[in-house]
């Protein structure tokens, strides 16, 4: 099964192809059930071809497709290891939800089709990202992701925000992705190799302590842009702009935490660079706090989770960071799960409430759609880190795995569990002004409960985000030795004993329900506050981040633009071009009076010449 | 009398027969400019046969005739024509074919 890995790849691909040239045909629901099913059958792949890995053998299988560019080495190749099928798993499974979902969201939308092939597109280009063996298809994956990610934001691009909020992403991607490619090159011109075999092996004796650095730090600023770290982060809440089913494939589950798993897979390089790891925490720490606070100010309920992404992926950079790959992992992992259901519960309350994203305009919505509101409690629940459920495991596990790095580390575990307190403050808030208190909503609004279609998937995923953690507890590490063998020769980090874990768990825990306890008093025994102080405003501007990128790199840029576009190209090329053609009306404007339209002076003409010449031969022959 | 006397008279006639061709607009006159142009050529056919002692001079001065007799007839139709329909021969005037 593992040599049919391909067929992962190929059965999405090939549902691109169909759905491109027959989509029309298929119509509604056909193209939306094709889609579906093509993924579904990446998903039955990828388990087959896992059956062995749970058996405890977790040795890499590289799967060789093809010569792919002779002059560089490089060779269409996949890598099936733990962590891979981790990811495919991850990919496909929460793919073939959102599909699923997709087929009842999208109803009557004019591109119905077009919006299954390029959902098919985004998950094709994921698993080439996840599956390849080389640095070249990691690359070629990033990109692919990148455009289905700017294609799925701007899907509604007749709407001048959706469109410019997917220009920003894919310009902002572009920045991480220049940094990215500095890194390739770095490391093609050291390793003389793409292949992850080939470079980790030699990556301890080859690279220099600083070009390890450079070469880590490099790559995390690809990461940082593909999963919205700072200073990258602005793309992702404008990402908002496209279909729900999208934010939650691709802007929750997968494509962001394509960062992740880049660092996890390139763990070889990031050992040799302490520096590099550190930056990789910290700056995951501060984005997942900053993100935190911005999502408590915002009132666009799909906002609010943008910013909770952010903050969550945060999280999984601080495990990367520390060494933690497999709880970073883990975390991703469990995440996909609760944030994807958000997601498709904000989606479904969406549609209920007949577009309206404000959730001012919300509340009492428990009565009118219990299939949703209950598994977003879930969800809720689950990323408050409130145990048994999935994201106290493993937000816990990060948590845990920091602080017993001790020293300086410390402060980052107490960030951390600050962040816990704020996540669980702001998901209880999104969930009393959305589900409880009094309706708010206009007359002509009339919420009811999703179609069955879009509730599947809902309750699918509440049940992974129930019990999704118990796969890795500190008493059976379960998940964490499925993926050891991807990190062979790697020294992770590790929860502290169990003594102490519990110490951990429970200050993690009791931040978590003081987050609700106070959210419980300000949200849901009180009317909402306006919240319209300025500090308020500061936050649910998010610090006014974009305004000053605005300031100091758009408006610079687009000064730039504007000075090639109308003086340089406008005066200096095209005047350049309007000269010569002056220059030569000038000449015929000289040479006009010679034509005169008489007969008699051509001849005159002709006659003068024939004496001229008659006398130049004449005196040449010495006559 | 050497060929240069006869040489000389013929450049005269030709240059007589250009300047007409040239300066009057009166296409009855420039036509007989151009037979006075052809004669002077024909005379130096002639000149230049006699002195080199060849019959080619003659033989090339015969077809001239022959040609530019054909030339009068339809030259001088076409200038009658014209005269009758505009009144006028004035080659200036006849600009209705000019670019």
């Amino acid at each position: 099964m593992i040599d049919l890995i391909w067929l992962a790849i190929a059965l999405p691909l090939g549902g691109v192809v169909v759905l491109l040239f027959f989509g029309r045909r298929l119509g509604e629901p056909g193209a939306g059930v094709l889609g579906t099913l093509t993924v579904a059958g990446s998903f039955v792949v990828a388990a087959a071809a896992s059956v062995d890995f749970f058996g405890g053998d977790g040795e890499a299988h590289v799967v060789r497709l093809f010569d792919w560019i002779p002059a560089l080495g490089l060779d269409a190749e996949l890598l099936w290891d733990p962590l891979a099928a981790a990811m495919t798993l991850v990919v496909t499974g929460v793919g073939t939800l959102i599909h699923l979902y997709s087929i009842s969201y999208m109803a009557e939308d004019e591109r119905y089709s077009r919006f299954f092939t390029y959902l098919n597109l985004f998950v094709a280009s994921m698993l080439i990202l996840v599956l390849g063996a080389n640095f070249g298809l990691l690359f070629v994956g990033w990109e692919l992701v990148g455009l289905s990610s700017f294609l799925l934001i701007s899907f509604w691009f007749t709407k001048p925000s959706a469109a410019a909020a997917g220009k920003k992403a894919f310009i902002v991607n572009r920045i991480g992705d220049f940094g990215f490619l500095i890194a390739l090159m770095i490391i093609f011109a050291t390793f003389g190799t793409f292949s992850y075999g080939a470079v980790f092996e030699e990556a301890a004796g080859e690279l220099t302590a600083g070009a390890a650095t450079a070469v880590a730090l490099l790559l995390f600023v690809g990461a940082a842009g593909k999963s919205a770290q700072l200073p990258l982060h602005i793309w992702l809440p404008d990402a908002m702009e496209g279909p729900t089913p999208v934010s939650a494939l691709i802007h929750a589950a997968t494509m962001v935490t394509a960062g992740v798993y880049m660092v996890a897979r390139t763990a070889a390089l990031y050992e040799l660079s302490a520096t590099a790891s550190g930056v990789v925490a910290t700056v995951g720490i501060i984005t997942a706090f900053g993100a935190a606070t911005v999502a408590l100010g915002q009132r666009d309920i799909k906002r609010v989770l943008a910013y909770s992404t952010i903050s969550q992926l945060g999280y999984m950079f601080l495990g990367v960071g520390v060494g933690a790959y497999t709880a970073g992992i883990f975390h991703l992992y469990t995440h996909a799960f609760f944030k994807a259901l958000l997601f498709l519960g904000a989606g479904s309350v969406i549609h209920a409430m007949a577009g309206e994203q404000d959730m001012r305009r919300m509340g009492g919505l428990r009565k009118h759609m219990p299939w949703t509101f209950g598994t977003m409690v879930v969800a809720w629940l689950a990323i408050s880190g409130i145990p048994p459920l999935s994201g106290f495991w493993s937000k816990d596990e990060i948590l845990a795995a920091t602080f017993e790095r001790g020293g300086a580390w410390v402060v980052l575990w107490a960030i951390g569990i600050v962040t816990a307190l704020l996540t669980a403050l702001y998901m209880a808030r999104l969930m009393y002004l959305t589900f409880w208190t009094k309706p708010k909503w206009a007359d002509e609004v009339h919420p009811h409960e999703s179609p069955l279609l879009m509730v599947i998937p809902l309750v699918v995923l509440a049940g992974a985000s129930l019990v999704a953690g118990i796969i890795n507890t500190p008493w059976r590490l379960g998940f964490e030795h499925f993926l050891e063998p991807s990190f062979e020769g790697i020294e992770l980090a590790h929860a502290p004993a169990v003594g102490t874990e519990w110490v951990l768990a429970i200050i993690s825990v009791l931040a978590g329900l003081a987050g609700l306890a106070y959210a419980t008093r300000r949200y849901f025994f009180r009317p909402a506050p306006p919240e319209e102080s300025d500090t308020w405003r500061w936050v649910r501007n998010g610090y006014y981040v974009d305004n000053v990128y605005g300031d100091t790199i758009v408006r610079p840029g687009k000064l730039g633009a504007a000075w090639m576009a109308f003086v340089a190209d406008q005066r200096g090329v095209d005047g350049l071009v309007n000269g010569v053609g002056w220059l030569v009306r000038r000449l015929g404007a000289l040479l006009r009076p010679l034509q005169t339209g008489f007969v008699r002076s051509y001849g005159a003409a002709m006659m003068i010449g024939t004496v001229v010449l008659l006398v130049w031969l004449v005196s040449r022959a010495g006559l | 009398m050497s060929a240069g006397y006869f040489m000389g008279l013929a450049a005269v006639l030709f240059a007589i027969g250009a300047s007409g061709v040239l300066l009057r607009r009166n296409a009855l006159i420039m036509f007989m400019s151009v037979e006075l142009m052809l004669n002077a050529v024909n005379l130096t056919f002639v000149a230049a046969g006699r002195e080199l002692g060849s019959i080619d001079g003659q033989v090339a001065v015969l077809f001239v005739m022959v040609v530019a007799a054909a030339e009068v007839v339809v030259g001088l139709a076409i200038i009658v024509t014209v005269f009758r329909r505009r009144s006028t021969a004035s080659v200036d005037d006849l600009s209705e074919l000019r670019g």
